[in-house]
């Protein structure tokens, strides 16, 4: 296994044959295609005109009262609530696993009058580590287990125990795996090597759903964002992503524009739908609601759920938290009335 | 819905402005207006008509139709204002303006609220897109009013302004027309929309508030007839209009020969083009904001899609699914995309234009969203398969609804874009930058966006070229609409030349030279066969030349034409090259040309010698011009620029003055070629000859052909037709009073730009009135050109 790993070629891994999809309630998995380069460099992007729609959007749409309530309650289940810090420990990992399995207190799930309606977060999301001890905590609550992988976050550890730290978290349980690309291989146009390590890694992800980190904020320029989000794809991305949430500049709604720009061609070409995760940055509750307005406009209601959409968030939960409750009692409300996570 | 309901719709739900503080204004006011004129409201007229709320049907408030009474003393009030507003100085004005960008910005919801109650606009779009313009406008012009003394000191301002606006941006367009006009010493009477006045009213209110000297901003309300008032009152200096081509046209026709300054905003048909390179979901979002934005009441919006062959049913499919989540509704409502029309009138004709292109076979899309049951609502609308013979190509919609056609190469796509009466607008999707700003200047536009549309500054100018109007508002451009040289109220009425007793004298001897057409470089014979007599003070026949007619004017003009493209891309230092060889073979003949002055005018042989030169020395003056009278990058807030491109206007007509023919002739031809436009001059009928002999000299200085055509004949006779030329740019007139009138009314046909001396005469050996920036101005059209820029 691990010789095999290490050898790997790039022509070998063209051939590499994928995991059969598994299953989805809703639609089909993405497999992949063949590498296009001509689809590549077709891709063009306009970015003050993406700036000029991104900044419209907050504009767009409102969403108040209720409507902003039902909204909130939404945006708790797209959240993959985070914990990526060197100074983690079980203990901080089994209270943030513990804050996904009760993300709102029980009187404001009475006030809201939400009856029996399952309000989790998407996904628990941690390092490799990890991911034993939240597998563990969060077992029975159907909440799965997200694992940064792949050298988190600059992805310059050797090619094959990338590949291995994938293989090790799928073992120890997690269902999703939030890889990091080589950021060079854009940088350096080298879109072959992309497509052929994004491959490897979703051969090793296995059933396991893959998200493709593609680190936005290291681009340089929303081109490179689009091209990179299209390889990722063709190479089987089951989620595009925008940040590790480690670079200076994260997810951004021009960048995330383009990328959810992205996930709607490769569907126009190919059929399969992909999902977007914005990371980094996004914090508030009002923040939230723009993305979801953007997703619903650019994409529709599909991808208000948390099979096509996520949020990589770790503080954004409390900000809504207070704004269910400043909608239920008509005061503002205070952080330290939330439980932390 | 429930909260659970909600939570698996996600439906928006509703996001209503709070109407109520616009509602108690109108209460207060009992909902009944009476004008604001002299600082003050007058009562509510006893003749009153209805402002209603398209979006409900609901009556807003009562207002009076201003009766011929009432826009005197409206004008006389502006008049009275005027001298003390014109003497404050710029500075003085420049704190009135300042004051009123503040006010309006301090009260910038309720402005917009009325706004959207009065017009059926979103209000996302009057609160972030027509107010926060209103008040950069202000703000703008109070800057320019603290400048205009030093920056423009030769100039003053017209006078009395009267000023006509449309209802599809209700106070944006009297920001347009009220900032620069006061900025510049102008005192306003104003006549808004009869269907959207609150918002004018309400600025009225701002004015008293500001403490605006009483009469310096006017304002009247009523129908199109108050407007035809305010064109028609012989004390109102200048006339503004933005609205309908239809209307412009009448307006020109009203005011010609009045002496009155004249721009014209109209209508448009303006091309979208999407270049196969382009982001195309960028494009499809620009489509919205090109054709969408304000129900497509826009002047300028972007209604002819023009889209590369290969890329249209991508393109077209990408459209349609973005049209699914256009939201059309209460225009109140925060979320709403697409408001309502402004009136059941609009509907109608939008709704009839529509029918009769799908009648003549275009395809139409919509989507299945219903509209809200009330309300003047029409749902946004795709038409595929026009063609651009089809009326819905040709004519102006003015609503929500988007035709397009295909192109195959950039030429095509050139060839399309301006195959309309219209000029006003372009937007031009590609990534290609050598395509967009190769483009660009080939569209026949007064704006041309490229990867953006509808931006609009007040750094910028905005006006079209064509039946689009002519005059520019915003930007330096702008404001010198409100100018007009200081030296203008100096001028005499010219001096009719008689012309001498018929010459008993025959020719003199030798051979017998003949002056014909000079059209297309060549000489040729007039169409007509007959010659008319030059005859000396004396009463001497000098010579015969041809008795030019409609025919010979129409080949002229076919050869100005034709020589447009090339003259027009020539290098500026190109052109300089030939106006300075002009000069230089001019000089070589000088005492020949001095010769034929005495002889025909029977000038002193100094004054005949001082034309000459004079006139060579005004060659060079424009040869020097050629290649420096530039255009400007505007500072507007965009991450790029506005270039304001200097571009020659097209095919200009000139009737040369009677006064100084050599000189006369060559100081109007002379900026004209300079800029890249090519001319059908008529000399000086009474003393052709110096226009006849320039042949030669134009022959022999690499001039190429058809770029200056001379048709000898009846000045207004000629004019006339060049006035009524649908293929005339400009006309140029400087004869008689009568004829200036004359030739401002025939060029309503194709709403030619024109410049007249109204009968009054210049002395064209004083250079601070017969050369310079002001005859450059009227030989260039200001094109402004949006780059945003940034990867």
């Amino acid at each position: 296994m691990t010789s095999a790993t290490a050898t790997v070629t790039a022509t070998h891994l063209r051939q590499a044959t994928l995991p059969a999809t598994t299953d989805h309630p809703r639609f089909a998995r993405n497999p992949g295609v063949e590498f296009d380069p001509d689809w590549v460099s077709s891709v063009q992007i306009n970015t003050s005109a993406v700036e000029r729609r991104a900044a419209s959007l907050g504009a767009r749409r409102s969403v108040k009262k209720s409507y902003q309530a039902a909204w909130l309650l939404r945006a708790v289940t797209l959240i993959d609530l985070t914990t990526l810090s060197g100074d983690d420990t079980a203990q901080r990992v089994r209270r943030l696993c513990a804050k996904a399995r009760h993300p709102l207190s029980q009187t404001l799930r009475d006030g809201l009058d939400i009856g029996s309606l399952s309000i989790t977060p998407a996904a628990v999301c941690v390092y490799h580590d990890m991911v034993e001890t939240a597998v563990e905590a969060l077992d029975g609550s159907g909440i799965p287990v997200a694992a940064v992988s792949t050298g988190f976050p600059d992805g310059l550890s050797p090619f094959d125990l990338r590949v291995k730290e994938i293989e090790a978290s799928v073992r120890a349980g997690a269902q999703e795996i939030d890889i990091v690309i080589s950021r060079r291989h854009v940088l350096s146009g080298n879109w072959q090597a992309l497509y052929d390590e994004m491959r490897a890694f979703r051969a090793a992800c296995g059933g396991a759903h893959i998200k493709a980190i593609i680190s936005t904020g290291q681009l340089g320029t929303l081109r490179n964002v689009a091209r990179a989000s299209h390889v990722c794809m063709m190479a089987g991305a089951d989620f595009i992503k925008t940040s590790t949430g480690k670079e200076s500049v994260n997810a951004t709604l021009p960048v995330s524009l383009v990328m959810v720009r992205a996930t709607r061609e490769y569907e126009d070409r190919t059929g399969y739908k992909i999902g977007f995760k914005p990371a980094g940055g996004i914090s508030k509750a009002k923040d939230a609601l723009v993305y979801m307005s953007m997703m619903k406009e650019e994409r529709g209601n599909d991808w208000l759920r948390p099979d096509l959409f996520r949020f990589g968030a770790s503080s954004l939960l409390g900000d809504i938290e207070r704004q269910l409750e400043h909608h239920l009692t008509g005061r503002y409300s205070a952080t330290h009335r939330h439980g932390i996570s | 819905m429930t909260l659970t309901d909600i939570f698996e719709t996600m439906e928006y739900g509703t996001a209503p402005e709070d109407a109520k503080a616009a509602q108690s204004w109108l209460d207060i006011r009992n909902s009944r207006f009476g004008l604001f004129i002299d600082g003050a409201f007058t009562k509510p007229g006893k003749s009153r008509f209805n402002s209603t709320n398209p979006a409900t049907g609901k009556v807003l408030g009562s207002l009076t139709q201003a009766s011929k009474a009432d826009v005197n003393t409206a004008v006389a009030a502006a008049r009275r204002a005027q001298k003390g507003w014109a003497a404050l100085g710029g500075p003085g004005r420049a704190r009135h303006l300042y004051a009123l960008a503040r006010l309006i910005q301090k009260h910038a919801r309720l402005f917009a609220v009325l706004e959207t109650l009065d017009n059926g606009k979103p209000i996302r779009e009057a609160r972030d897109a027509d107010i926060p313009l209103v008040i950069r406008h202000f703000y703008h012009h109070a800057g320019w009013a603290q400048l205009i003394d030093r920056e423009f000191p030769d100039h003053e301002p017209h006078g009395v302004a009267g000023q006509i606006i449309p209802w599809n941006f209700p106070l944006l367009m009297l920001a347009w027309k009220v900032a620069p006009a006061l900025a510049t010493g102008n005192t306003v009477v104003l006549k808004p929309a009869e269907y959207t006045s609150l918002t004018a009213l309400l600025f009225a209110d701002i004015c008293a508030q500001a403490s605006l000297p009483a009469g310096v901003v006017n304002i009247v309300t009523g129908t199109g007839t108050v407007g035809a008032m305010i064109a028609d009152h012989p004390d109102v200096d200048k006339i503004a209009f933005t609205g309908s081509t239809r209307v412009g046209r009448l307006l020109r026709e009203q005011t010609a020969g009045s002496g009155k300054a004249l721009t014209l905003e109209l209508g448009g048909k303006s091309p979208f083009i999407v270049f196969d390179d382009c982001d195309l979901d960028s494009a499809v979002e620009g489509i919205v904001d090109a054709i969408w934005f304000n129900q497509g009441q826009v002047c300028c919006a972007g209604s002819r899609l023009l889209v590369h062959e290969a890329l249209a049913e991508r393109t077209y499919s990408k459209i349609r699914a973005r049209m699914k989540t256009l939201r059309v509704g209460d225009p109140l409502d925060k979320s709403i995309d697409v408001g309502a029309l402004v009136d059941p009138v609009q509907h109608t004709r939008v709704a009839d234009m529509v029918n009769q292109g799908i009648a003549d076979g275009a395809e139409m899309f919509r989507t299945d969203t219903a509209l809200p049951e009330n309300g003047c609502y029409y749902p946004p609308t795709l038409l595929t398969g026009v063609e651009a013979s089809d009326t819905l190509a040709q004519e102006e919609i003015f609503g929500p609804v988007l035709v397009s056609m295909t192109f195959r190469t950039p030429d095509e796509a050139v060839q399309l874009a301006n195959n309309t009466r219209y000029g006003l607008a372009a937007s031009v999707w590609t990534e290609n930058i050598n395509l967009a700003l190769g483009i660009a200047p080939r569209l026949r536009a007064g704006v041309v966006w490229i990867n953006c549309t509808n931006q609009f500054d007040a750094a910028a100018g905005f006006g079209g070229v064509r039946e689009s109007g002519f005059g520019r508002e915003g930007g330096r451009e702008g404001l010198t609409e409100y100018l007009r040289p200081r030296y203008l109220k100096s001028l005499k009425p010219v001096t009719a030349t008689k012309p001498p007793a018929s010459g008993a004298d025959p020719l003199s001897g030798g051979i017998d030279r003949t002056a014909k057409m000079y059209i297309g470089g060549k000489q040729t014979r007039s169409d007509s066969g007959y010659s008319l007599p030059v005859i000396s003070p004396k009463g001497a026949l000098i010579a015969h030349v041809g008795h030019g007619n409609r025919k010979d004017i129409r080949n002229a003009v076919e050869a100005a034409t034709a020589a447009v493209p090339g003259w027009a891309k020539a290098s500026g230092h190109t052109r300089a090259q030939i106006l300075y060889y002009i000069g230089e073979n001019l000089d070589a003949r000088a005492t020949e040309f001095a010769d034929r002055l005495r002889a025909m005018t029977g000038a002193s042989a100094r004054a005949a010698r001082t034309e000459v030169t004079t006139s060579i020395d005004r060659l060079f003056t424009y040869a020097a011009w050629a290649d420096k009278y530039d255009g400007q990058v505007h500072s507007v807030p965009i991450r790029g620029v506005a270039m304001a491109m200097k571009e020659p206007v097209g095919v200009i007509g000139i009737a040369c003055p009677d006064a100084s023919p050599l000189l006369g002739l060559i100081s109007l031809v002379a900026p004209a070629i300079a800029m890249g436009n090519t001319v059908i001059a008529l000399p000086c009928p009474a003393h052709p000859l110096s226009a006849t002999d320039l042949y030669q000299v134009f022959d022999t200085s690499d001039l190429p052909g058809g770029v200056v055509n001379i048709v000898t004949g009846p000045r207004d006779e000629l004019s006339k037709t060049l006035a009524d030329h649908l293929g005339v740019d400009a006309l140029w007139y400087h004869g008689s009073a009568e004829g200036s009138a004359m030739a401002e009314a025939h060029s309503s046909g194709n709403l030619k730009r024109t410049w007249v001396n109204h009968g009054l005469a210049r002395d064209w050996n004083n250079p601070a009135m017969s050369e310079g920036t002001e005859f450059l101005g009227h030989a260039t059209e200001v094109k402004n050109i949006w780059v945003p820029y940034g990867e």
